[in-house]
């Protein structure tokens, strides 16, 4: 009698053993049901935003494609996510089509090994995207989403209560901090409750970094130029350490996240927040009315003759090399329809566009966000733009974020900090195999 | 020993009250609250209760993820814990019976089982060449693996206590090494495999590391991987999140209604041996 | 290590009996599984603790991870850290565990109710509890410092102060984790039997001389299973601090094991299996002797 329900027991857990329900298997999914008719899997991250953008143009694309169903499954942002990604692609159980950030997190996915060049839609790219998910003279990628500016977002109205504009220089960003903390208004908002928010002072700064030093990134890359010893690069360090010390910072910087910041700026009660221009959808979308009110300007260096805007490229969508077949063909008819006005008309209903599309034959509708229109400001003067560090160098160490925790919560020194970051690079330098490291 | 204490008594249960209850009224009153509320993160009572509304909010998030969930987590448990405890059941029996050249090192593997630190990265990579990683079998046998040691020293303890003269009439009755085992002895066992059984389904089905690790991604989570990913994506809607960490909560609710006595008399019979 | 059950099987090893009724493949099954999940990865980790690792291939490169990992101040604050939280964990179960089994052990009012409600949160989710009191923590709105400044005490911040975060997670692990010490200690001071206590109240002895020459002294058992428990929870330990701080503010709340998942995160899977092996070689430097040392006192008595 025990025995026999011992058996059972062991029986029926080993039958529920040999599938694992999968997200999608409840609920609204079908499976391809022949027919001609393919399913494609659709890999994204969990932000919100992003999610909309992704469910939007699977939407749109199925309604053009009627054969063509994709699901949209998601994975957590940030490292967690990074490590999601290599892992299912070394384990070739990606998805059909996966959204990825370009640069030199893409190069650390070995694209030649694990993605399908998609060449074929490299004349309706403009070259700076190209670039970015562009690996031995071939493109893996389409863009997702719009170019980005790493950059500060400040609140109009308080400016202009304050009598203040918008500075050129560090110092002059100083002095203005000076006044609105006279004022009574937090003049920098930080939110290290979301750790991937407090780099920008350091990665938004390195079109001043290129400005002073021309060719960094190379240098870098080769081993030959440091976050310690070179001060232009040092310096982003230094102004995260500034802010702090001087109390210019929100009470409490240091468990805000992310939304949080956006909302202060929104209701002026932050003035500037040094973030991401992608961000500004989120803002708008959680505070209607405020498209005018906040404005963008490029994280001020020492020159005020050399000041300029720091842009990232957008996401890529990617499909691995491990889809093949009709969804191979059916994947790249969906990256044909991403990179096309119609994708870029997709884009845009989901999800309040924050910058330039990187599509040929994508405009941008007349009434954008003021911050928008600034960013494109800096964008159409010649040689007052440039791409963020990670877009030219494979060189990006991990603990970036803790580091900068670190300095904005006055922990460490921005020197040690530099150096600190210098020595958790390496370890990512030597890992991709790079020569002179 | 003592007489009542009644001032005693009182301080240490309205102690208990600030320090243990109010944590799980909290979870309980947020989970019961609408958004706006819910984000000023107050002990108070819900000016409107949703306790429905976010109940069929949370179970709908992205395509019912968290009733595939449950079932994931069901299916890890009760896989993990039926092979967990025969195994650990049928080595314990010989181990604690018969003395070899063996026991030593047999008893030497299973303390280190308790102890070591599991190596992460190399399981994987062996989970890799099996190809069992990111599957489901892959982590039943990797909870099976990392859950044998606790199971055999408290069976081993069990065992000791159940006379020898049992075994021999057995048999003398002619029954062979597997009818012994399933028909004589795992019966008597019936007290300590319940106990086992509910430690070990608590520790499998609140497991998050090892799911994180060797089963990675939303498509098949886990009920912890799902909450810890919910709590990025609900970092601004405390009344779902709170939700979420109440149904989890249940289930262990359940099992210490059920077993509480149990539990606390086979850990205590566990322990003291050591 | 394979090997052992196939002889075993191969011929009857012990005396002379042809056939023993405890066979031998029973130890097979187990055997497998616990060799090839466990073991196999523990010792081929001290290889792959010496590559660079990446996805698909390893290269070898000596002790340079050691080296890495020994000189980041990020990393080795981490060894620190993971000494400081068993330490202080452990030495509070122990401790409030005492305490809180000698109360429930007295004829005190609402004993069942106690008892329960101080073990249950040993089974709820880690990520539940860690959740929970991260919300509960906040420096501004949570419930822990709006009551504390209530009673005019300007509560710290709990998670988001470097000097703070790494005790306050392991006060939130001493909230979890002190129903079970407490039930260790229920069961050795249970165990104690009565004459001690009835020859004790002849003498007139105090509630405290009691405690300090039977309880104390015949609880040491439990004593030594909740120290030894609480340790190898502790040095292990990563969920309730990954649910809390991931590592943070910056590094300082980072143990070995945060360290070793963010290695891997990144890719880093050779410094992360040299994390493994520090930690092995951490848990086992303490944990066997301090287990010996223990086991003889415990002869002793």
């Amino acid at each position: 009698m025990k025995r026999r329900q011992i058996g059972l027991a062991v029986l029926s857990a080993a039958a529920l053993a040999l599938s694992a329900c999968s997200a999608g298997s409840l609920g609204s999914s079908d499976e391809d049901s022949g027919g001609g008719k393919v399913t494609l899997s659709f890999l994204t991250d969990n932000q919100p935003e992003t999610v909309k953008i992704a469910e939007g143009l699977a939407k749109d694309f199925t309604a053009k494609n009627p054969d063509i169903t994709i699901n949209v499954e998601t994975r957590p942002q940030g490292t967690e996510g990074d490590n999601v990604v290599k892992t299912r692609l070394s384990t070739g159980d990606m998805t059909d089509i996966f959204m990825y950030n370009s640069g030199s997190l893409m190069q650390a996915l070995a694209p030649q090994k694990n993605l399908t060049a998609v060449d074929e839609f490299a004349d309706k790219l403009d070259d700076n995207f190209k670039k970015s998910v562009g690996s031995d003279g071939k493109i893996y990628g389409v863009p997702f989403g719009n170019y980005m500016a790493g950059a500060i977002l400040y609140n109009k109205e308080v400016y202009d209560k304050n009598g203040l504009k918008v500075p050129t220089t560090w110092d002059e960003f100083m002095s203005n901090n000076a006044k609105l903390k006279a004022a009574g208004v937090d003049p920098v908002i930080q939110t290290y409750g979301e750790t991937w928010t407090s780099q920008l002072f350091i990665l938004g700064d390195y079109y001043n970094v290129e400005a002073s030093t021309p060719g960094w990134a190379d240098q870098y890359t080769k081993n030959q130029a440091k976050y310690a010893t070179t001060p232009a690069a040092k310096a982003g360090f230094d102004h995260l350490q500034e802010v702090h010390d001087q109390g210019y910072v929100n009470k409490d910087f240091a468990s805000a996240k992310l939304t949080d910041g956006l909302n202060k700026l929104a209701k002026g009660e932050g003035a500037q927040y040094p973030i991401l221009s992608a961000m500004l959808s989120q803002l708008i979308a959680d505070n209607p009315g405020t498209e005018n009110k906040i404005g963008l300007f490029a994280i001020p260096g020492t020159d005020a003759a050399k000041n300029g805007l720091t842009v990232w490229a957008p996401n890529g969508l990617y499909i691995p090399s491990s889809t093949t077949g009709d969804k191979l063909a059916a994947a790249k008819k969906f990256l044909g329809f991403v990179a096309s006005p119609e994708g870029c008309e997709s884009l845009g209903k989901a999800s309040q566009p924050t910058g330039p599309y990187a599509v040929s034959g994508c405009k941008l509708p007349d009434s954008v966000p003021q911050a928008v229109k600034d960013m494109q400001t800096y964008i159409d003067k010649p040689g007052a733009s440039g791409l963020a560090l990670e877009f030219l160098s494979p060189v990006k160490g991990p603990a970036l974020e803790q580091i900068c925790v670190e300095v904005g919560s006055g922990i460490r020194k921005s020197d040690a900090a530099a150096k600190l970051y210098d020595e958790d690079v390496k370890k990512q330098a030597q890992q991709l195999g790079l020569e002179g490291w | 020993m003592k007489s009542r204490n009644p001032a005693l008594s009182i301080v240490a249960i309205l102690l208990s009250i600030v320090v243990f209850l109010v944590p799980f009224a909290f979870i309980l009153l947020t989970a019961a609250k609408n958004r706006q509320e819910a984000s000023r993160l107050d002990f108070t009572w819900p000016t409107q209760f949703q306790f429905v509304q976010n109940f069929v909010d949370v179970v709908q998030a992205r395509d019912y993820m968290l009733i595939i969930a449950f079932i994931n987590s069901t299916i890890l448990t009760v896989a993990s814990v039926t092979i967990m405890v025969v195994l650990a059941a049928m080595v314990a029996f010989v181990l604690q019976r018969r003395r070899t050249r063996w026991t030593g090192l047999v008893n030497f593997l299973v303390l280190s089982g308790l102890i070591i630190p599991p190596a992460v990265v190399p399981t994987i990579w062996v989970l890799q060449k099996l190809g069992l990683f990111r599957t489901m079998p892959g982590l039943i046998l990797v909870e099976v693996a990392f859950g044998l040691s606790f199971c055999i020293l408290l069976f081993r303890a069990f065992i000791a206590t159940i006379p020898r003269e049992l075994d021999e009439a057995a048999i003398i009755d002619g029954a062979g090494p597997l009818r012994l085992f399933f028909r004589v002895v795992l019966p008597l066992l019936k007290s300590v495999i319940i106990t086992c059984v509910v430690v070990q389904s608590v520790t499998v089905f609140n497991d998050f590391v090892n799911p994180l690790y060797f089963l990675p991604g939303d498509q098949n989570a886990t009920v912890q991987l799902t909450l810890y990913n919910f709590s990025s994506s609900y970092s601004t809607q405390y009344n779902l999140l709170f939700m979420d960490i109440l149904l989890i909560t249940i289930p262990p609710l359940i099992m210490f209604l059920f077993f509480n006595k149990r539990i606390v008399a086979g850990m205590t019979a566990g322990a003291i041996k050591g | 290590m394979e090997a052992r059950p196939r002889t075993s099987v191969a011929g009857p090893v012990s005396s002379g009996r042809k056939k023993s009724p405890y066979s031998s493949w029973f130890y097979l099954p187990a055997a497998i599984v616990y060799a090839v999940l466990f073991l196999v990865p523990t010792v081929t980790s001290f290889y792959f603790s010496l590559t660079r690792w990446s996805i698909f291939d390893s290269q070898f490169i000596g002790f340079d991870n050691y080296v890495t990992f020994f000189r980041e101040p990020a990393l080795v604050s981490g060894l620190w850290h993971t000494v400081v939280y068993a330490v202080i964990t452990s030495g509070l179960k122990v401790v409030l565990g005492l305490g809180l089994a000698v109360l429930l052990t007295s004829q005190i009012i609402g004993r069942g109710y106690l008892r329960s409600v101080v073990f249950f949160p040993v089974l709820v989710s880690t990520i539940g509890v860690g959740l929970t009191f991260t919300i509960l923590m906040d420096p501004e709105d949570g419930l822990i410092n709006e009551s504390l400044s209530l009673l005019g005490i300007q509560g710290p911040g709990w998670l988001t102060d470097p000097s703070y975060a790494l005790l306050s997670v392991a006060l939130v692990d001493v909230w979890k984790g002190v129903g079970l010490a407490t039930l260790i200690y229920i069961a050795g001071i249970v165990s104690i039997p009565q004459e001690y206590f009835e020859a004790a109240r002849v003498d007139g002895a105090t509630a405290w001389q009691n405690f300090r020459s039977i309880v104390l002294p015949l609880a040491r058992p439990a004593t030594f299973t909740v120290i030894l428990l609480s340790l190898i929870g502790g040095l292990r330990s990563f969920d309730l601090i990954w649910a809390m701080t991931r590592g943070g503010p910056g590094f300082t709340s980072d143990v070995i094991a945060s360290v070793i998942y963010k290695q891997y995160q990144a890719g880093f899977y050779g410094l992360s299996t040299a994390g493994n092996v520090v930690l092995f070689l951490l848990v086992t430097a303490i944990i066997f002797p301090l287990s010996r040392y223990l086991n003889s006192r415990e002869v002793d008595l």
